[in-house]
């Protein structure tokens, strides 16, 4: 397991549990789905898995180890996991030029090159070199979000956690974000954590999927048999409730 | 005669740029028109323009008749807001007054418009919140303490209140869970019928506008690009914007298929 869940519980004060009994792994090259609606927890449970917060009890394991809690050892789970966010408005800072965001987490995490470096991760994200000389709000949501992923695999990480990477996009360009995520799980074996309540982003791109209802797991598995014939109830309304288009 | 008539509406930017170009279509008391279009296609302007509610940086040409009222350039619409057209938008908090309890703010509509008071005010805001299959008790609760869900719920019951022969509703389910949004959708559809309104409901979203109507006008860059019934839009679709837009929602649509049949077959 590359990273791991194990009876996570979390409540935030004294107030009550945000999670319960979490538990789940994900082997290195998968592609795994945290699935539900508001208060499910999901967004709680990413924060657990980047170390952000500590699980109340239970605990998270990177590599089968507990995440790390000193600079050196968190430093090198900052190389090796990396994030994406929702809202490519807010995750970009607008007083920066591209290059500069990009470079972000070769920065803190001392590497050398930057500018090669950043070539690559934008022309792996289908972006053009010239990219790098411009401001975020020369572009539009896409690519925003292209420059985000840029961001993100610029240290050539091992894992992708992301949290709705695609919920703000219009549906065009949500299924070119799709496309690209699945190549770069391709090209480079990443290991993605995606975080979503959209179950067909979820179908086109997880091969596993966790569907968590008030903090807790209720139904878990490959997404071809958690989505294709959910057996908990609350799984089945949740893709009942999908609008469909007209044949 | 039209309910609303929009013809070549424009809305414009300070600087002169068209966000809105030629836009034209109506619709007939009790008929149903979705508007569908992605961020920047000036379907949200539309809906404002309609309403004569554009800010006031932004200035409006063409023609946009409610019910026989000339809506560009009016000075008063009260007349025609609320009872003939009102609005639901997507963000439920911004159309309730964190203040106020639901209660009140639903008695508002009624008060002003039917000019009910005492024990047949309060009769009448038990009777909308009904309707909208929201609790009695949530008279009582101010909006920071119900659900996403129920505060659109509260919004639809002041919506109604004032029984408007067209109801606007713009992107009315995208911020919501999708379980709660299937609840919502079902229960517009079903006031919508049962009152013979109008509606002009806008999204970005195909499946969702083809649950409440059949009949669609897609917008891309402030123009109409094609309209008519949903199905044939789908299967033939017009213009190469439309295109992409189908074939993207498509594959969305296919891939719950797919994992369906994976799943069947395992």
């Amino acid at each position: 397991m590359i990273i791991e869940a194990r009876n996570v519980g979390f409540r935030y004060g004294d107030g009550n549990p945000v999670l319960t009994d979490v538990s789940f792994g994900v082997t290195p090259g998968r592609s795994v789905a945290l699935v539900g609606e508001s208060a499910a927890g999901k967004t709680t449970l990413l924060r657990l898995l980047l170390g952000l917060r500590r699980p109340t009890s239970g605990a998270v394991l990177f590599s089968g180890r507990p995440l790390p809690t000193g600079h050196r050892a968190a430093r090198e789970f900052r190389r090796q996991v990396q994030t994406v966010f929702q809202d490519p408005y807010s995750s970009l800072d607008p007083r920066q030029k591209v290059a500069r965001i990009v470079a972000e987490p070769l920065r803190a995490l001392g590497f050398p090159d930057h500018a090669p470096r950043v070539a690559q991760a934008l022309s792996a994200v289908g972006l053009p070199t010239d990219t790098a000389d411009r401001y975020p709000h020369e572009f539009s949501g896409g690519q925003r979000q292209r420059i985000a992923i840029a961001r993100a695999i610029a240290v050539e990480p091992t894992v992708l956690l992301a949290d709705e990477p695609v919920s703000a996009l219009d549906v065009t360009t949500k299924v070119r974000i799709i496309d690209l995520l699945a190549e770069l799980r391709a090209t480079r074996g990443l290991t993605l954590v995606m975080v979503s309540h959209d179950l067909a982003a979820v179908a086109s791109l997880c091969d596993d999927t966790v569907v968590l209802e008030r903090g807790r797991v209720v139904e878990e598995g490959p997404t071809s048999e958690v989505l294709g014939s959910p057996r908990n109830p609350y799984t089945q309304r949740l893709i009942a409730s999908i609008p469909r288009l007209p044949r | 005669m039209s309910l609303l008539s929009v013809s070549e509406l424009s809305v414009w930017t300070a600087d002169g740029r068209a966000l809105v170009n030629g836009l034209s279509f109506s619709l007939p008391p009790g008929r149903r028109l979705g508007l569908i279009g992605e961020s920047g296609s000036g379907k949200s302007l539309t809906t404002l323009a309609v309403t004569g509610l554009l800010p006031p940086a932004l200035r409006a040409s063409g023609s946009v008749l409610l019910d026989g009222t000339q809506v560009i350039g009016a000075r008063n619409l009260d007349g025609v807001r609320g009872r003939v057209a009102a609005v639901v938008f997507q963000e439920p908090s911004t159309a309730l007054d964190p203040l106020m309890r639901i209660g009140r703010q639903v008695a508002e509509p009624l008060r002003r418009h039917q000019g009910l008071r005492g024990a047949a005010l309060r009769a009448a805001v038990a009777a909308s919140l009904d309707e909208v299959a929201l609790p009695a008790r949530v008279a009582q609760a101010y909006p920071h303490e119900i659900s996403g869900g129920q505060r659109q719920r509260a919004a639809i019951a002041m919506a109604l209140a004032c029984r408007p022969a067209l109801l606007i509703a713009d992107e009315p389910t995208t911020a919501l869970d999708v379980t709660v949004q299937a609840d919502v959708l079902a229960l517009l559809d079903r006031l919508v019928a049962a009152h013979d309104m109008a509606l002009l409901f806008v999204s970005h979203d195909l499946a969702v506008v083809g649950q409440v109507t059949d009949e669609v006008v897609v917008l891309s860059a402030g123009r109409a690009v094609s309209s008519g019934p949903l199905h044939e839009v789908l299967a033939d679709p017009a213009d190469d914007y439309t295109r992409s837009l189908v074939a993207s929602a498509r594959r969305l649509d296919a891939a719950l298929d797919l994992s369906r049949d994976v799943g069947g077959a395992a």
